[in-house]
């Protein structure tokens, strides 16, 4: 039992700004006072301090096989962020693709305490669970590519909707998932021809199926099946000038069924096709302001170094041609692809200048804190040791300025930034780092502090450097336990791993068993992850 | 007592075939099918008996057995944990964490087979697929340096040559087989095109592959290979639609090491210009690709890691066992599933006799008379179940049809972390 004391208590989905209340923690959650024996329980002074729940990352690459290549890919990496042993933690390596230790150890550190893997392909997410199994303090889910799925594709163009909503009924269970991902449906396989996807109603080679078709099928599915998070959406074109066009036109076409689209800075360019791109923040904001059934994470991007990673091979390809250096593809059978680029984002150059202009503007055009959450795809944009930064950027227009500042003269020309002068509150900052990200995964029991929520808190010690201040809380709770406390990790402990295992018509599995003989060179009995293969887990409820 | 299993996966090689039908007696298998013979022998062969450990030559109590492990591990300034190819990630995972409270070195078989792979990795990236990929699409195939015929027997007829793929159905009529090698092998006689190369002159055949590709000419032969030769298989790695370009040792481990892999790395991104490839190494162990995963998700490298300074340091030549022995650089050794002394130079294998070794891995694999300890283990994919990941880095279960009566290699290694002293 634990009593958090006399903080400033800021939790937006329960409607609290900073109010002084007393937080009780009893069996790893939240209780009222009356539910817990004051004389025996531990307690903590937080007076003076700011108490939010512990962060929830709706979007970061931290585990499998893309992840791994990252590291394996970049010795240099590791020589950034060297983390030593202690008599209570592991050591570790990388910056911006930290071992998996050092990654929960981090994240614990920065007051994280729940972390959505963005994306791994089923035939390998069996990698994803081990990975996961080795990244401490964190609750995490995975979200499972599909876009590019060929017993999906099969059934679109075969008119089988029914069976494709079986299937992934099925799949989310086996594979332990937690979410439907979507990367360039399409362009991944059409990649394993050497092409790629431009519009919605370009064919995919050897199906004839469209990305429209594949978008709302699984835009569909997911109402179906009723899963909490909706269908989490890389679309087309990403990185490419003038593709805000096409962004809004998926928006659009996504709204009824509800969708998230991710890192959504790389997709929200103006610009002549095949020029430099341009800030379409403007356009990708008046979008989201008045699509009810659409939010979005910005990916934000970091100065420095990052490590691009995504299933989006054709996008890596064509980033390779520009940049060279070097380069991972990997074509995964009859489901998904990827590419791995590491990169430098660098102030002065102009085109990483506007990058960084168009993930503020989004950030600050959009109206509503509930629909626009706080990543750095994490690591393609940069790290997520960069949050506190982007924070501070939100909440400091005169740092904001500073900064813009120091770009070329180019990147600022046409730049809405200097206009925008709106500072993000606390609360706002609390919305888009837990409470909105924990409510849009459709986690009831996490971002927020009433009563029977997960008792996973950070404390944090006010400051006028809002980026001081979120880099270093002074306490996190994970599970009831203090896992940091006066700033330093005390406590290496296992999180659990949430999925979803929707109910499906268990007919189906004859026809993937007939699948597998020819699509895959796994056998179909070697393919689900049973649960007890798995470490600690939680099931999150359909419907 | 009569059992059959399906699907069972056999960890023998890269492959990791996970369609093998085993029949069980009792307390051994007495039927194999669908298995190569290399498959065949590692189940008929295996003994799945209780048998003691060994301290100094003479049987010993378990608690006796790792109290002397402990004893060494403790003791040891400069640890060196090898092998780890033939065991679980979770066995795999346990043993970093073990090398991490030692500041211990660990390093896994790749050490003398695909090390230079990753050095060239880490140099130029890769581009590649899984083996479904290849059985689907590869309408070219070069093998360069290595002989699946031996030594990934199934190769051929699971993913490969002889498959029948999705996008080509006619199976090996669909595809060209490309054998690169310094003599004539059992896969290069079913080969389509052979080109012989002389010993030590991959790297200049490969630049020289580049230069054509990239539309240079070359004015003369490649030491002995003739132009024409070369620009034949250009033709073929240019006019393909989905070219796989598998390798082994006689790249990794002839003069040049990860300079050759380097280079036929860039040959394969320089062709992704014109067509779709990929390259593949085709992995030894049945989960040497997973000590890499493992190693690499645990420390960010994927072998020759020292712990030593309290952070997770990469030491190709100065934390590789063969140099670690041959330098005198460990004064103790934990080999896991593996048999440096019949595989490592000369120089290396000595020093394992003279320094304290513990030995892990199933009865009657390995016992050298040298050894400190030997402690027999149970087998993962025969009576342990575990973790592999396939040389395509595909992770696959490895099921368990009989009993145990050994520990496994995680158990005895949760025994250690339990017990040594933290560095």
């Amino acid at each position: 039992m634990l009593g958090i004391l006399g903080g400033t208590v800021i939790d937006p989905t329960n409607g609290i700004t900073l109010q002084k209340k007393d937080i009780w923690i009893k069996d790893k959650k939240i209780v009222s006072a009356k539910d817990v024996d004051p004389t025996v329980a531990q307690t903590i002074d937080a007076s003076g301090q700011i108490i939010m729940a512990g962060g929830v990352d709706i979007h970061s690459h931290i585990a499998g096989a893309k992840v791994n290549s990252g590291r394996k890919l970049c010795p240099e990496d590791s020589l950034r962020l060297l983390r030593p042993r202690t008599a209570i933690s592991r050591s570790g390596s990388g910056l911006t693709v930290p071992s998996t230790h050092s990654t929960g150890y981090l994240y614990s550190e920065m007051g994280y305490t729940t972390v959505m893997e963005a994306a791994a392909a089923p035939l390998v997410v069996r990698h994803t669970h081990e990975e996961l199994e080795d990244t401490p303090n964190l609750d995490k889910g995975i979200f499972i590519t599909l876009g590019n799925n060929h017993f999906i594709m099969k059934c679109i163009r075969d008119n089988e909707f029914a069976k494709a909503r079986d299937y992934v009924g099925w799949l989310m269970g086996a594979a332990k998932g937690y979410a439907i991902k979507i990367v360039n449906p399409g362009g991944v396989e059409n990649w394993k021809y050497g092409k790629n996807v431009d519009s919605l109603d370009d064919k995919v080679i050897g199906f004839g199926v469209t990305p429209r078709q594949i978008l709302t099928t699984l835009g569909r599915i997911n109402c179906e099946l009723k899963l909490p998070h909706p269908v989490h959406i890389h679309g087309l074109r990403l990185g490419q000038a003038g593709n805000v066009d096409i962004t809004r036109e998926t928006m659009e076409l996504m709204d009824e069924f509800g969708a998230h689209f991710c890192h959504v800075q790389f997709m929200s360019y103006g610009g002549e096709r095949g020029k430099m791109p341009t800030s379409a923040s403007r356009e990708i904001a008046e979008t989201i302001n008045k699509k009810d059934g659409i939010t979005v994470d910005v990916g934000q991007i970091i100065f420095g170094p990052a490590t691009t990673m995504t299933s989006d091979g054709p996008a890596q390809y064509g980033l390779h041609q520009r940049v060279g250096g070097k380069w991972v593809n990997d074509d995964l059978e009859s489901e998904s692809g990827g590419g791995i680029i590491p990169l430098t984002f660098k102030r002065n150059n102009p085109l990483h200048g506007t990058m960084w202009v168009t993930g503020l503007e989004v950030f600050l055009l959009v109206e509503d804190p509930w629909k626009v959450f706080l990543t750095t795809d994490h690591p393609n944009a940069g790290p997520f040791l960069g949050y506190p930064q982007v924070i501070r950027l939100l909440m400091d227009s005169k740092y904001r300025e500073q900064e813009f500042e120091k770009l070329p003269a180019s990147a600022k020309k046409n730049a809405l930034l200097p206009d925008l002068k709106r500072e993000y509150s606390l609360e706002e900052i609390a919305i888009i780092t837990r409470s909105g990200t924990a409510k849009r995964l459709g986690l009831k029991n996490k971002g927020h502090l009433g009563l029977g929520a997960d008792a996973d808190i950070t404390i944090y010690t006010p400051a006028d450097n809002r980026e001081k201040m979120f880099a270093h809380p002074s306490w996190v709770i994970k599970d009831g336990e203090p896992v940091v406390t006066d700033g330093q990790l005390v406590l290496e402990k296992q999180g659990k791993t949430l999925y979803v295992s929707p109910d499906y018509n268990s007919a189906i599995e004859k026809d993937i068993r007939e699948h597998f003989k020819d699509f895959y060179t796994i056998n179909f009995d070697n393919y689900p992850i049973d649960l007890e293969h798995l470490g600690p887990v939680e099931k999150i409820l359909c419907g | 007592m009569s059992q059959v299993f399906e699907n069972v996966v056999c960890k023998f090689c890269g492959c990791l075939c996970d369609d093998i039908t085993v029949e069980v007696e009792d307390t051994h298998i007495s039927k194999v099918k669908k298995a190569c013979p290399n498959g065949r022998g590692m189940f008929l062969d295996y003994d799945s008996s209780y048998s003691k450990p060994f301290v100094d030559g003479k049987e010993a109590s378990w608690d006796e057995a790792i109290a002397a492990s402990v004893d060494i591990l403790n003791k040891a300034d400069s640890p060196l944990i090898y092998g780890l190819s033939s065991t679980s990630s979770e066995a795999q995972r346990k043993a970093v964490e073990l090398a991490d409270i030692l500041g211990a070195v660990i390093d896994s078989t790749s050490s003398v087979c695909h090390f230079p792979t990753s050095l060239a990795f880490q140099a130029i990236g890769e581009v590649t697929c899984t083996l479904g990929e290849v059985k689907d699409r590869a309408d070219l195939l070069i093998f360069w340096g290595c002989n699946p015929l031996v030594s990934h027997i199934r190769h051929f007829t699971r993913y490969s040559a002889n498959a029948k793929g999705r996008y080509i159905k006619n199976g090996r009529k669909g595809r060209t087989v490309v054998v690169v090698d310094v003599r004539p092998t059992p896969t290069s006689k079913v080969a389509d095109l052979f080109i012989q190369i002389k010993p030590g002159t991959d790297y200049e055949v490969l630049t020289s592959l580049r230069a054509l590709v990239n539309g240079k000419e070359l004015e003369k032969d490649v030491d002995g290979v003739a132009t024409e030769d070369l620009e034949k298989l250009v033709d073929l790695m240019k006019g393909c639609n989905y070219g796989v370009a598998s390798f082994g040792m006689g790249l990794t481990m002839s003069a040049g090491r990860q300079y050759n892999v380097g280079e036929l790395f860039t040959l394969v991104v320089e062709l992704n210009k014109f067509t779709r490839f990929s390259a593949m190494p085709m992995r030894g162990h049945g989960n040497v690709a997973g000590a890499d995963q493992v190693l690499s998700w645990l420390s960010g490298y994927p072998t020759a890691v020292s712990f030593a300074c309290g952070v997770p340091q990469i030491g190709p030549g100065e934390f590789t066992s063969v140099d670690m022995l041959a330098n005198g650089a460990a004064d103790a050794a934990l080999i896991l599933a593996s048999n440096p002394g019949a595989h490592f130079p000369y120089a290396a294998a000595k020093q394992l006799n003279k320094i304290p070794t513990i030995y892990m891995a199933p009865a009657g694999d390995c016992k050298p008379e040298s050894a400190t300890v030997v402690l027999p283990t149970a087998c993962y994919g025969i009576d342990a179940e575990g973790t592999a990941y396939r040389m395509d880095n595909v992770p696959i279960r490895l099921r368990s049809v009989l009993q145990k009566t050994r520990p496994t290699d995680e158990e005895i290694l949760l025994q250690f972390i339990k017990a040594v002293e933290k560095c």
